[in-house]
């Protein structure tokens, strides 16, 4: 590999997205609207659920879940149930929105089991809100049992340990349920996977449909600097993007961020790799921009906003879901993001997920530094 | 030529593209300096030849070496001795005359002093000295082919292919194309040089004429001239040429006859003779006012007597 020819394609590269307004936009643009539209978007839809309950077991501790939901902005209690029939009345009759309904076992669940089921049925005409409003319930559900359990722990005697971990756990779980701190590091995840699938589908089609490919292919280039040379302005774009994003995040949508920039910054490098080259990989598959920028548009958008967790909790989808998102590389890139911005967990605590990132950066690196052919046909 | 080795060897070179036959199986050896032209019409297989000279085209069967380099084997090896100009425009319109120029210098290795003075070469010699920073897309044809010229040779290639180079361009800059063409052969540059103006032939060392494929003619200009028509032509100049050609076909004196724009070009034994069998002939058909005179063949004559012999039932055409 020489470095010469590889800076020559870079600088090239990078002159011709300065040049080419529509580039620019997307480059710089994109990710400022996709921020605003995303991070208002989720926030302004979800508050005050309509949502009534229906306690099978009327206990005290299923009470005071309740009060729980009664107490969070999110959740309008309007009325409370006594029989499943009532539940099928209040939705079709647009009473509600959503039925919590606290099965008669849940206090011998949560002691014995450490874990509590509670059915949350929600009015899916709106799936946006039906989604959202889903995770928020089953984020108070998941609160809850947290601090009951911790309760137990402390009552059977051992050491009390109830002070750091109350605070963790709050942390964690995102008790207070502000929305946006939830959402808003899935939104910056989605933008750069977007954007960048996107800058980089358009690279090599592009020289194909200018007629620039032809000559190029008869220059010494091999296909791993081509790819380098060709990416590398994209990874410098990608990192201006994600701190336009972090901005956004941080000023505007107030997120806290517990975390480090370092570990930020290594791991979305290692989620851009993977983005910018899959991109890559369509544009030169396809030889076309429009059909490779929208089949990144398809690859990214779909799979990340219903299976990387940004929205909707990875564990509380149906084994067979959650074991399709293992694949979505972006789910990582949101743990790591959430654990970041919520938990300032470091990379020690995330080795699970950057691991994860680390392979998938190695299996699109050593397929795109091999797809590009010297030879037209 | 000499007794040195051929500076580009090709043996049984083809190109299927499914079942059509692009090129048919040719070989010919082109010398060091030496100026080989490819003629022939559009759809010849001129640019499928050259790309798979280039590398950018698997053959599917047939060997080329370039340069002592089996370019099968090889492919890397023959890019850096190689300078190629599409037929189609392929430099950056988005980028300016020397953004381009360090781009092609960097993508072959040039750095620093080196590529300054390669570049500043590039731009003497495309006469755009005094316009470095315009955009490309901004040039007027010949300064774009000339410019793109001076990006296939600031690697001082050894071999130069170059896809109808003149196409789309003023006669004056055309002319100017091929000094410059000139000049690099003078300096020990091999050059292969498609083109479908049969004008520019003279300026070749040699000349393959290609037809559907195959090369049916591969000789000097001078030599074509003389040695494949065998024998004299004579202009007809007369009210309906496709008539007359009709009426002349099948008279014995006429070996071979062809339209030629607005008069007919007929081959024979002896224009003398002839031509007063060919005034009768016409006379008898009712077609009047004709004028027989003897011509010098042109490349152009050579070509469609060639050609229609590969055409024919007895030719030599796939
Ligand atoms: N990639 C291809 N697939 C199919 N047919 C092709 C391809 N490239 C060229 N051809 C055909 O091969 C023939 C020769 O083309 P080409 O080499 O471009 O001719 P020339 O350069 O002499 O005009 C043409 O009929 C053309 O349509
Ligand atoms: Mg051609």
């Amino acid at each position: 590999m020489r470095i010469r020819r590889v800076s020559a394609i870079a600088l090239k590269e990078l002159l011709q997205v300065w040049r080419d307004p529509r580039s620019l936009m997307l480059a710089l643009l994109m990710p400022v609207m996709q921020m605003l539209l995303l991070g208002y978007g989720v926030n302004l839809d979800i508050s005050h659920v309509p949502t009534c309950t229906y306690d099978e077991e009327g206990s005290q501790l299923s009470q005071a879940l309740i009060a729980r939901f009664q107490a969070s902005r999110y959740f309008d209690l309007v009325a409370g149930l006594d029989s499943q029939r009532q539940i099928r009345h209040a939705m079709d009759g647009g009473l509600c929105k959503l039925v919590i309904v606290i099965p008669a076992g849940f206090s011998r669940q949560i002691s014995e089991f450490h874990h509590a089921s509670v059915q949350a049925i929600v009015d899916a005409t709106d799936d946006n809100t039906a989604t959202i409003a889903t995770a928020y319930a089953s984020a108070v559900v998941q609160g809850f049992s947290n601090e009951v359990q911790m309760r137990y722990e402390a009552l059977r005697g051992g050491t009390v340990v109830a002070q750091p971990l109350a605070v963790q756990s709050r942390v964690w779980f995102n008790e207070d349920l502000d929305s946006r701190d939830f959402i808003i590091p899935g939104v910056v995840a989605l933008v750069l996977a977007l954007v960048g699938a996107q800058l980089t589908s358009l690279t090599i089609a592009r020289e194909w449909e200018r007629g620039t490919m032809e000559l190029l292919l008869s220059t010494p280039v091999t296909p791993l600097e081509m790819m380098i040379g060709k990416l590398l302005p994209y990874f410098v774009i990608g990192l201006v993007d994600a701190g336009i994003c972090l901005a956004f995040a941080l000023l505007l949508f107030h997120v806290p961020f517990r975390g480090a920039f370092a570990t930020l910054l290594l791991t979305t490098s290692l989620f851009l790799v993977v983005v910018l080259n899959i991109g890559y990989l369509l544009s030169v598959l396809i030889r076309n921009q429009l059909g490779a920028s929208q089949i990144a548009m398809f690859v990214t958008i779909m799979p990340i906003s219903l299976l990387s967790g940004y929205t909707f909790p990875i564990d509380q989808m149906p084994a067979a879901i959650r074991a399709v998102t293992y694949v979505i590389y972006a789910r990582y890139f949101v743990t790591i993001l959430k654990a970041v911005f919520l938990k300032g967990s470091g990379i020690g605590a995330l080795w699970g997920p950057v691991s994860a990132l680390i392979l998938y950066d190695i299996l699109v690196v050593w397929i795109a530094g091999r797809a590009f052919r010297k030879r037209i046909a | 030529m000499s007794e040195q080795p051929p500076m580009i060897r090709v043996e049984g070179l083809r190109k299927q593209f499914g079942d059509f036959l692009a090129v048919a199986g040719i070989s010919f050896e082109v010398a060091q300096g030496e100026i080989l032209g490819f003629l022939g019409p559009n759809g010849a297989g001129k640019s499928t030849t050259i790309r798979m000279l280039c590398g950018l085209l698997k053959p599917t069967a047939g060997r080329i070496h370039i340069d002592g380099v089996d370019v099968a084997a090889d492919p890397d090896a023959l890019r850096k001795r190689i300078g190629y100009m599409s037929q189609k425009f392929s430099l950056y319109q988005d980028l300016t005359v020397r953004e381009n120029l360090r781009f092609y210098g960097g993508v072959y290795g040039l750095r620093g002093a080196a590529l300054e003075s390669r570049i500043g070469y590039a731009l003497e010699m495309s006469g755009l000295t005094a316009h470095p920073e315009t955009l490309v897309s901004a040039l007027a044809g010949g300064w774009k082919q000339r410019l793109a010229l001076g990006c296939a040779i600031l690697h001082r290639p050894r071999i130069l292919f170059l896809d109808e180079p003149t196409s789309g361009v003023d006669p004056l800059s055309r002319r100017r194309f091929w000094d410059l063409i000139h000049d690099l052969s003078t300096e020990g540059v091999t050059i292969l040089v498609s083109t479908h103006h049969m004008d520019e032939a003279q300026y070749c060392n040699r000349i393959a004429l290609i037809d559907r494929g195959s090369i049916v003619a591969l000789d000097t200009p001078g030599q074509l001239k003389r040695r494949s028509l065998g024998g004299e032509l004579v202009r007809i100049e007369c009210a309906s040429p496709d008539r007359a050609m009709q009426a002349l076909a099948a008279l014995a004196q006429v070996r071979d006859v062809a339209v030629f724009g607005n008069s007919l070009h007929a081959l024979v034994d002896n224009a003398a003779d002839a031509a007063a069998a060919i005034v009768e002939r016409l006379r008898t058909r009712g077609i009047a006012a004709a004028r027989v005179t003897q011509i010098d063949a042109t490349l152009e004559d050579v070509f469609v007597r060639l050609v229609s012999a590969n055409h024919g039932p007895a030719g030599t055409g796939a």
